[in-house]
């Protein structure tokens, strides 16, 4: 059979607007595509729709205010997010927190991981089109909210970390339910490969795709696992730890290929590692205090502190300039959703309309957090 | 390397560079800001230094005068420094892209133009990046007032 092509059929690029309603862009982004066809040439994000401005409002809020206002930007890392805060505040202070504190937020930092890591994967099976992993995603994720709901009183915007310590102490049940959920949780991660891994209409549409090599990584600024799964070892709880991970043993999940597809595997083996750092912490949290007392109204020293934090999406960071006063005089958050995004049009230049779907399902970005 | 041997390889690049004397966890310069592009050029490309890393680029409102904060670490060497500049004149301030080194700032120098006004020579699309495009003002400098959307006390 011939290939009948009509070589005078005159095309030219239009754009296309992707979002800000869209069931793929996981939250309100708009991309503002060029193509022809259906190859993209050309992808502009258009940011601005969450902008809600928490750098000019945290510079007229107290310190214990601020991390209430650090969970609404990245809320699949919320404690994470309230960590950082809370540990810049106590190294300015040169206040000592009790290793209790550090246990607990590192083991809580480490469920909050798997919880985003689990919707992550949920939500990219169903861009892909297969719509059942997002059931079974929320099914195992419930656990762990309900854990967060009896030791800190909320699902998702926790709020559990105060500068100083913790705002109460584990309930008495968290142990107990923190080893059944790791049980649980190791049998279901083998369900989710035999579910999606392995399936061949998934290889083929994250193999080869949206490939990102290491030197573009590192210029570009990019951390977490699309960092990771592109050789750059960006883990920052291996460069610059924090908490309790210079007293556990963990790997950090790597791959040299840079493509979807290693992005996804990066995040199923942070999965794995997770558990494996909940377990070596799980039975030995020492006694002590849970909060170290601190003035009612904080007052940070003249002078510039930073403090980063790895997130499930990568590298946060804090930068405060404090002039002596009760509110910073600058606050910036460095978050990775930003420097994640910039990096789509050096990807997905001369792929499919479907591929920009798989690549956007794994650079897992929030828009709060890029917003702001 | 260690913060006075990076202190004592950068200060013979220039007499204008001066050190800071507060303590921060980092080492700072304050670089003029003709000199930023060939400093930052250096910075990157001397093999003892290697700063690729640009993780946070800051725009900030000192009060008599506008500028932005570097924060620069080296993957390799695992060393960090933290490079400031000013632009000198508040009402119209213009610096250096260093979009060609860090790709990264691309991004970044569009929400410092955004926030604070300043412009960036170079930068291939310099645009409002969070604010829509007829929004009048710049809103993280210090003396923005806005009746409408701000409590001002």
């Amino acid at each position: 059979m011939e290939k009948i092509v009509n070589s005078n059929l005159k095309t030219e690029e239009y754009f296309i607007n992707m979002g800000p309603q869209h069931p793929a862009t996981h939250g309100v982004l708009r991309l503002i595509l060029t193509i022809d066809g259906e190859i993209i040439k050309n992808v502009e994000p258009d940011l601005g729709y969450i902008h809600r401005s928490i750098e000019k409002m945290c510079e007229r809020d107290s310190y214990q205010q601020i991390v209430h206002l650090t969970d609404r930007m990245d809320y699949l890392s919320a404690h994470i997010n309230n960590e950082a805060v809370c540990l810049v505040v106590e190294n300015a202070l040169n206040l000592e927190v009790t290793d209790r504190v550090k246990v607990i937020r590192t083991i809580i930092a480490e469920l909050t991981r798997i919880s985003s890591h689990c919707l992550w994967w949920g939500v990219m099976g169903m861009d892909i089109g297969a719509l059942t992993t997002y059931f079974y995603a929320f099914r195992d994720r419930e656990m762990i909210n309900d854990i967060f709901e009896e030791t800190c009183g909320a699902r998702l915007t926790m709020n559990y970390n105060m500068p100083g310590g913790l705002m109460f102490d584990i309930h008495p049940n968290f142990i107990k339910r923190t080893k059944e959920f790791i049980a649980h949780f190791k049998t279901k991660i083998p369900e989710y490969d035999r579910l999606l891994t392995g399936n061949i209409i998934f290889q083929k549409r994250t193999k080869g795709i949206g490939v990102l090599t290491r030197e573009k990584a590192i210029s570009y600024g990019a951390s977490g696992p699309v960092a990771r799964a592109s050789g750059f070892a960006s883990d920052v709880r291996k460069r610059h730890p924090y908490s309790a991970y210079d007293r556990v043993e963990f790997n950090q999940a790597l791959s040299t290929e840079g493509d979807c597809f290693a992005r996804y595997s990066v995040r199923i083996q942070e999965m794995w590692e997770s558990m494996s750092i909940i377990e070596q912490l799980i039975d030995n949290i020492p006694e002590g205090e849970y909060q170290t007392k601190t003035n009612a109204v904080i007052k940070l020293p003249k002078g510039e502190y930073y403090q980063r934090v790895e997130t499930a999406r990568g590298e946060f960071g804090v930068y405060i300039l404090s002039t002596g006063t009760k509110s910073p005089y600058r606050l910036k958050f460095r978050s990775p959703g930003f420097s994640n995004i910039s990096l789509l049009n050096e990807i997905i230049v001369g792929g499919k309309i479907g591929d920009l779907v798989a690549t956007m399902a794994t650079i897992d970005i929030v828009v709060p957090d890029i917003d702001r | 390397m260690t913060n006075q041997e990076i202190q004592n390889m950068v200060s013979g690049w220039s007499e204008n560079i001066e050190f800071s004397e507060e303590a921060s966890q980092f080492l700072n310069i304050t670089v003029s800001k003709d000199e930023l592009h060939r400093i930052c050029e250096k910075l990157k490309q001397t093999p003892e230094l290697d700063f690729d890393y640009l993780f946070c680029l800051t725009g900030m409102d000192w009060g008599e005068d506008l500028g932005v904060i570097y924060h620069l670490e080296s993957i390799q060497n695992k060393h960090e420094i933290v490079v400031k500049v000013k632009t000198g004149d508040r009402d119209n301030p213009t610096l250096d892209s260093v979009n060609e080194l860090w790709r990264t700032a691309e991004f970044h120098e569009m929400e410092v133009f955004d926030f604070f006004g300043i412009k960036f020579n170079n930068h291939p699309n310099l645009k409002r990046l969070f604010l829509p495009p007829e929004w009048e003002g710049f809103p993280l400098r210090k003396d923005y007032e806005d009746q409408a959307n701000m409590i001002i006390k």
